[in-house]
């Protein structure tokens, strides 16, 4: 579907294909207002975030340094990760 | 924001140093305003609250209460509420939430680098053993370079401490990389919380200074004909992108031969591109933000150390409500509660005996009989049988008033007392007609918006403020946020749809809360047209009692039906992209009581205060229609689309002109005529389309602006009828 999926050769895919427990590194995030508004909650490339739940649609719930956040799936598709 | 800068104005020249309290959503910062100043205020903030700002005094100081922020910046209004308090502050009270210091030190920081006075309130102390940590209080205040008070807000814990060391409030220590950055900005002579701000690339702050930037720019660079250097190394960013001289500066600036034109030239010139150029060059948010968010992360892993222990039973809770399979059950059972409170309750009982026994018979009753005392009026008296239809019609002209013929008024007064009957009162003055006839401003409005509306909107953002206080209304945003993206929304959108329910108006002030214009402008399209509001669903509901369920189930899918390709095209046809959710989920919590009744007061009395106005204004309209024949042309023209298209009786007409004034008017009109089955099928499906009251319709103007207004408006009677007909022709 999207076009760094097929490409990407390296083990980097996107968040929204991560599943629950995993725990992954954010590799990058596209620019724009969300990525400020992401690094106010601490996500941010480098950081490792933990995926507590993703729910049919895959809304995304991740936890990141205790505090529990929720990403609508039209964002974690954006977001390049790398699994742990 | 007017009325603020004046304040702080005034406050300026009385020398009263002015403290700011400031920290993200529900850390408890009003429990801190209101311990120091005693005045009630609305504890925590979640969008959707109007923004309002609350001050008072406390010794010699002015304190100030803000939204809840992650960071100081433009973001939303809340945001640009607590930048502007925060830049004018003297002194900042930071309340930090303990448990969560690594998102809560981004904003702490970002107050350090504005080079605010800051005394740090490090609140939820005791809550960290739920979470088996331990912070070393010391090394954070060591390392920040200001006080730390460990407190515990709903006990008063540790407030005596901040209070005795709000004075040795100071400015803390920078960042060195920040400090790197803000460098770029030396020489340029405005406050540093502002130089920070421009560097972020605060769009208002920039504006603010354009000129003074415009200047400082071209000083600094010698962005002139032949002396342009390129900038030093580390400044150099985002080089990429195509950054070149020639291109941008070289060949259009003239060589100092007229000095004046040359400048002249120079400021039209970099209005247009250059200002823009550099800005792009120099200035980065997300680099600032990454500085700091790393910073931050470094402080925190000096400073937080965990303990052992088990997990916590709100966090279960938690994890139930967004699991599907858990979650699903929960909402429903969550939304049938609500439906008994507000629906069965609240618009039942509570608003019977409001409306129908304060609101009409007392209160309007005794005040159009006290006008009728002394003025010309024509007293009509229909008195009905156990089937409430008419049985037979009295009436008597008082032309100088009830008090010349007193006996007549009391016989007829009589005949209502016996049986359930209406007492009209008919003025032969139109400016009585206008104030206390039945659309009167002093009669009708008045019963409407107290004794209808008010119980029906303290009823929701009571609710409201439940969910929200205990957690849960984050989580059903996230439950429900796929679902919503269908039709161009984001999982926040649920708060207004919920609303709507309840007054659409209401809900139009709050789709202020979505995150871009085009979901605005979805989300009111949706609630203006599809979302029937609670004073018409009560009559929907009456009406479909009286037909089979087969109705009901029709009646239910269609507007489903509607409502979502009304949004799935508004999502394809209307330009740009919607915001994805982000959204905290705070930890599940038992709301506190105190929190939960002023927050419905503060937001009850905000929505009156702000929507009170337009539903006077809207009767006026409605009472000059009246007078001046407007009504009956309106009901006459749309009496052979009612009758052809609709098949519907002649007089249903009527009621849906009535539903302009208010949509259960015009849906009750419907009650005393016969109607087949499918009949009230069409009838309510084009009522629930149909313009939503006169009131809606101005906030929705108000909101939305003109041109969409127009377009909403014109649409909503298009496909009232246009779906409405296609159902006769079908059905009947």
């Amino acid at each position: 579907m999207f076009r760094g999926e097929i490409k990407n050769k390296s083990k980097n895919i996107f968040l929204s294909s991560a599943n629950p427990k995993d725990l992954v590194v954010i590799k990058s995030i596209p620019k724009g207002n969300y990525k400020s508004q992401l690094l106010r909650f601490g996500i941010f490339e480098g950081q490792v975030v933990e995926i507590l739940s993703k729910l049919p649609g895959g809304t995304l719930v991740i936890r990141i340094n205790r505090q529990e956040i929720a990403l609508g799936a039209n964002l974690t598709k954006k977001i390049l990760i790398e699994k742990l | 924001m007017n009325k603020l800068s004046n304040d702080q104005n005034h406050t300026k020249k009385d020398k009263k140093l002015q403290i700011a309290l400031v920290g993200n959503p529900n850390v408890g910062k009003s429990i801190f305003f209101n311990y120091l100043t005693n005045i009630y205020v609305e504890v925590s903030n979640f969008p959707g609250t109007t923004v309002e700002i609350y001050h008072g005094n406390y010794k010699n100081y002015i304190v100030y209460d803000t939204p809840g922020i992650y960071s100081v910046s433009s973001f939303n209004d809340e945001e640009k509420v607590a930048k502007d308090i925060i830049i004018n502050s003297d002194i900042i009270i930071n309340v930090v939430d303990a448990t969560h210091l690594e998102r809560d030190l981004f904003l702490t920081t970002q107050l350090i680098e504005m080079g605010k006075k800051i005394i740090i309130a490090l609140n939820m102390y005791d809550e960290l053993k739920k979470y088996n940590l331990k912070i070393d209080v010391k090394k954070l205040s060591l390392i920040l370079g200001v006080p730390v008070i460990p407190t515990v807000a709903p006990e008063k814990k540790g407030f005596k401490e901040l209070e005795e060391k709000i004075s040795e409030a100071t400015n803390g220590i920078i960042n060195k990389e920040i400090l790197k950055e803000l460098e770029l900005l030396k020489e340029l002579e405005i406050p540093t919380a502002e130089k920070l701000l421009i560097l972020e690339e605060d769009k208002p702050t920039i504006v603010k200074y354009a000129e003074k930037l415009n200047d400082f720019f071209i000083g600094k660079f010698h962005f002139d004909s032949h002396s342009f250097k390129r900038p030093k190394k580390h400044l150099r960013r985002r080089h990429h992108h195509g950054f070149n001289k020639h291109r941008y500066y070289g060949n259009y600036i003239p060589e100092n031969k007229d000095e004046e034109l040359t400048s002249n030239f120079q400021r039209g010139f970099h209005k247009k591109h250059f200002l823009k150029k550099i800005m792009r060059h120099y200035l980065n948010r997300d680099r600032i933000y990454l500085l700091r968010r790393l910073y931050v992360n470094s402080i925190t892993t000096k400073v937080i150390s965990p303990i052992k222990g088990k997990e916590s039973i709100s966090k279960i809770i938690g994890n139930l409500i967004i699991k599907p399979q858990t979650g699903i059950p929960i909402s429903i059972f969550i939304l049938y509660l609500i439906y008994l409170f507000i629906g069965v309750f609240i618009a039942g009982d509570v608003v019977k005996f409001t409306e129908g026994k304060i609101g009409n018979n007392i209160f309007e009753y005794n005040l159009k009989k006290y006008i009728a005392y002394s003025s010309s009026t024509l007293v009509t008296v229909k008195v009905k049988n156990e089937n409430d239809s008419i049985i037979k019609v009295n009436s008597h002209f008082f032309e100088y008033g009830i008090k010349n013929e007193i006996d007549k008024f009391h016989s007829l007064e009589n005949e209502k007392k016996i049986t359930n009957s209406e007492i009209k009162f008919t003025y032969s003055n139109p400016i009585l007609t206008i104030l206390f006839g039945d659309f009167g401003i002093l009669t009708m409005t008045i019963t409407y918006i107290l004794f209808l509306l008010l119980p029906l909107v303290i009823g929701f953002y009571f609710m409201l403020s439940i969910l929200e206080d205990s957690g849960y209304l984050p989580r059903l945003a996230t439950l429900v946020d796929k679902l919503l993206s269908y039709i161009g929304l984001n999982g926040r959108a649920i708060i207004p749809i919920i609303l709507g329910f309840g007054c659409v108006t209401m809900a139009t002030i709050t789709t202020r809360i979505l995150g871009s214009k085009r979901e605005r402008t979805i989300a009111t399209t949706i609630l203006q047209l599809a979302i029937p509001c609670s004073a018409q669903l009560g009559v929907i509901a009456t009406l479909l009692a009286s037909v089979n369920s087969k109705v009901t189930i029709i009646y239910i899918i269609i507007i489903f039906i509607f409502l979502t390709l009304t949004g799935t095209i508004l999502n394809k046809f209307i330009k740009g992209e919607s915001t994805p959710l982000i959204i905290d989920l705070p930890p599940m919590r038992l709301p506190r009581p105190i929190n939960v009744f002023k927050k419905t007061y503060y937001r009850s009395y905000g929505f009156m205060k702000e929507a009170s106005p337009w539903f006077f204004f809207g009767a006026l309209i409605i009472s000059i229609m009246q007078i001046t024949g407007a009504l009956d042309i309106a009901i006459k023209i749309l009496n052979p689309l009612v009758v052809k298209w609709l098949k519907l009786p002649e007089h249903t007409a009527i009621a849906f002109v009535m539903g302009l004034v208010r949509r259960d008017f015009g849906a009750a009109g419907l009650y005393g005529l016969p109607l087949s089955s499918y009949q009230v099928l069409v009838a309510i499906i084009t009522l629930t389309l149909f313009v939503p009251c006169v009131t809606s319709l101005i906030v929705m103007f108000k909101e939305r602006g003109p041109k969409e207004g127009i377009i909403i408006w014109f649409s909503s009677l298009t496909f009232a009828f246009f779906i409405g007909g296609i159902i006769a022709q079908i059905f009947l």
